[in-house]
């Protein structure tokens, strides 16, 4: 059950005084760019890193004090799957039966029974290290789930995997909340947070930027546009003037027109360039993504700050 | 929390039979370096009285120890570098376990690789002159050095930053037999390695076990050699300790 986190901390400044809150068998999501301090959050969390100051309780057990009992409440999948390689599935999943104590009998169950749930089974006693990607974060996961653990930590459960693993470790994730238990996950992308996530807090450079639902969230990003490009300046003035709030650049010849996306306010807007006669070139709708979260919240994007960087070290 | 280490001792044991290199380090190429000093080199060096192969056999005993440490700090520092490390600490598992699991399949290993030695040893004619009290103040010393060399080797695998740099580590513990008496007398070298060899704890090791086979304990080396042992063993816990503490 957990009852709630909260710690302002320092560490390093790679953590700059946060608080979180989450309500027992609800997914929570922190999402953010690398470096914005994920992973040292979950570290904490997780007994393997000490704070500075502040308090967290996780499962109801404070993490400095009752660190034993925190441990023996949660599971954690970390960024790059921890499994042993030179064992295999199997002996992989037994090792951990093993550690948590159970017998003999209870224990080969439990481990039969997760590699069937888990689509392991024909590679059950092949070695680890000749899994794909997508298969060692499968066992890995497994492994996480033997000892039964109330809250499971993911941390960037996804990132690296092809689209294909990715839905499948989605719906893993469903399946586990189903079962009442309570997810703390990490990411960097935004549809993830949006498909898992019952609250989602925006974590940027240590601090906490945003925190709400997924529908709140995406309420304060200025959201989706069209982007237009046309074959000369005179097409793409002649845009401006007939489509309100669109902003142009004149070097690139790209407008940006402001839409939910919808194909009523598509056609609407196909409607309008065609009345005035305007060509344009190219057509892309842009869909809200982590970039623009950035933008919005904190006043410049991941992806503008590197650039300046690359700029410098030049 | 001895279930623990006893779990880990599993798992490394498994690792070590499923590392071909591991065990070709440890067991083999031992053997292969003491058929080589004794066949090929042997009749060359006049060591005094006796057969080449009852002076050789305690420093081939000495080399089986060292040869095979460099696969426990690759297999440590490969825990500590991979992600399996933090799984095992988030865990309620106890945290000693994972050292004390290491040094126990090393000590495990260790052992078989002097047991063959020993083996071999005596298909090449080796005749000792110990009672089975001599054998058995042997086998103790042996497995005090080896208690000792496996704790300082899982200190190296800590201290390593990369798999590749810890088997290094382990490099000064392979060489230090070549610069002791165990291929030739200390007295026979050269000044200055004269006396390296002289007051190097494998050369006091080296001597005692001699003594001990020879059925003509050596008392003196065989207390420097309990010193210098559990010197090792106490730095090397306490070393590898602390490095672990500090990992995250």
């Amino acid at each position: 059950m957990a009852s709630g986190l909260k710690k302002a901390y320092k560490d390093k400044v790679v953590l700059d005084g946060i608080d979180l809150d989450v309500r027992a068998g609800t997914t929570f999501s922190l999402l953010g760019p690398n470096g914005s301090g994920k992973t040292t959050t979950v570290n904490v969390l997780t007994t393997l890193l000490k704070m500075d100051s502040g308090t967290a309780r996780v499962a109801g057990y404070d993490v400095a004090t009752e660190t034993k009992k925190v441990r023996s409440s949660i599971g954690v999948t970390g960024q790059f799957a921890s499994v042993d390689e030179l064992l295999s599935g199997r002996e992989n999943l037994q090792l951990m039966a093993d550690l948590h104590h159970l017998r003999g009998g209870e224990g080969t169950k439990i481990v039969e029974r997760l590699l069937e749930r888990f689509d392991l089974g024909e590679s059950a006693d092949k070695r680890s290290s000749t899994y794909s990607g997508g298969m060692r974060r499968k066992l890995d996961l497994a492994m996480t789930l033997v000892g039964r653990p109330k809250i499971i930590f993911l941390d960037e459960p996804t990132t690296g995997l092809d689209p294909r693993s990715r839905r499948t470790m989605w719906n893993i994730v469903r399946e586990l909340v189903a079962d009442g238990i309570t997810i703390f996950l990490t990411t960097q992308y935004l549809d993830e947070a949006d498909n898992l996530a019952d609250k989602i807090a925006v974590l940027n450079e240590g601090k906490l930027v945003a925190e709400g639902t997924p529908e709140q969230l995406k309420r304060q990003i200025p959201g989706s546009h069209v982007q237009l490009r046309f074959g000369g300046v005179a097409p793409l003035d002649a845009a401006v003037r007939v489509l309100p709030g669109s902003t142009p650049d004149q070097e690139s010849l790209i407008l940006r027109v402001p839409s939910d996306g919808g194909n009523k306010s598509l056609r609407a807007l196909l409607d309008r360039l065609d009345e005035y006669a305007i060509e344009v070139e190219e057509f892309t709708v842009h869909l809200p993504d982590l970039d623009d979260v950035f933008f919005a919240l904190t006043g410049h994007s991941d992806a503008k700050s590197e650039s300046t960087t690359e700029v410098i070290a030049r | 929390m001895s279930s623990d280490s006893a779990i880990m001792l599993r798992r490394n044991f498994k690792h070590t039979l499923r590392n071909p290199v591991a065990v070709f380090n440890a067991i083999i190429m031992p053997v292969v370096m003491m058929l080589m000093f004794v066949y090929v080199f042997g009749d060359a060096f006049n060591v005094g009285s006796g057969d080449y192969i009852n002076y050789a056999t305690p420093g081939m005993l000495m080399m089986a120890i060292g040869y095979g440490l460099s696969a426990t700090a690759i297999a440590v520092s490969s825990d500590m570098t991979r992600g399996i490390i933090n799984r095992f600490k988030v865990m309620d598992v106890s945290r000693a376990a994972v050292l004390t699991g290491h040094v126990a399949s090393t000590m495990l290993r260790t052992t078989l690789a002097v047991a063959t030695i020993i083996g071999v040893a005596f298909l090449f004619g080796f005749s000792p002159n110990a009672s089975f009290v001599h054998w058995l103040a042997t086998a103790g010393v042996l497995l005090l050095v080896i208690f000792a060399v496996s704790w300082l080797t899982v200190a190296f695998g800590l201290a390593a930053k990369t798999q590749e740099s810890a088997g290094f580590y382990t490099v000064p513990l392979i060489m230090l037999p070549f610069f002791s008496s165990a291929i030739v007398p200390a007295a026979k070298m050269g000044p200055g390695v004269r006396e390296f060899a002289q007051y190097q704890p494998f050369t006091s090791i080296i001597e005692s076990v001699r003594g001990f086979l020879n059925g003509v304990p050596n008392n003196g080396q065989t207390l420097a050699a309990i010193a210098w042992s559990v010197g090792i063993a106490v730095v090397g816990y306490v070393w590898a300790r602390s490095k672990f503490n500090k990992r995250a």
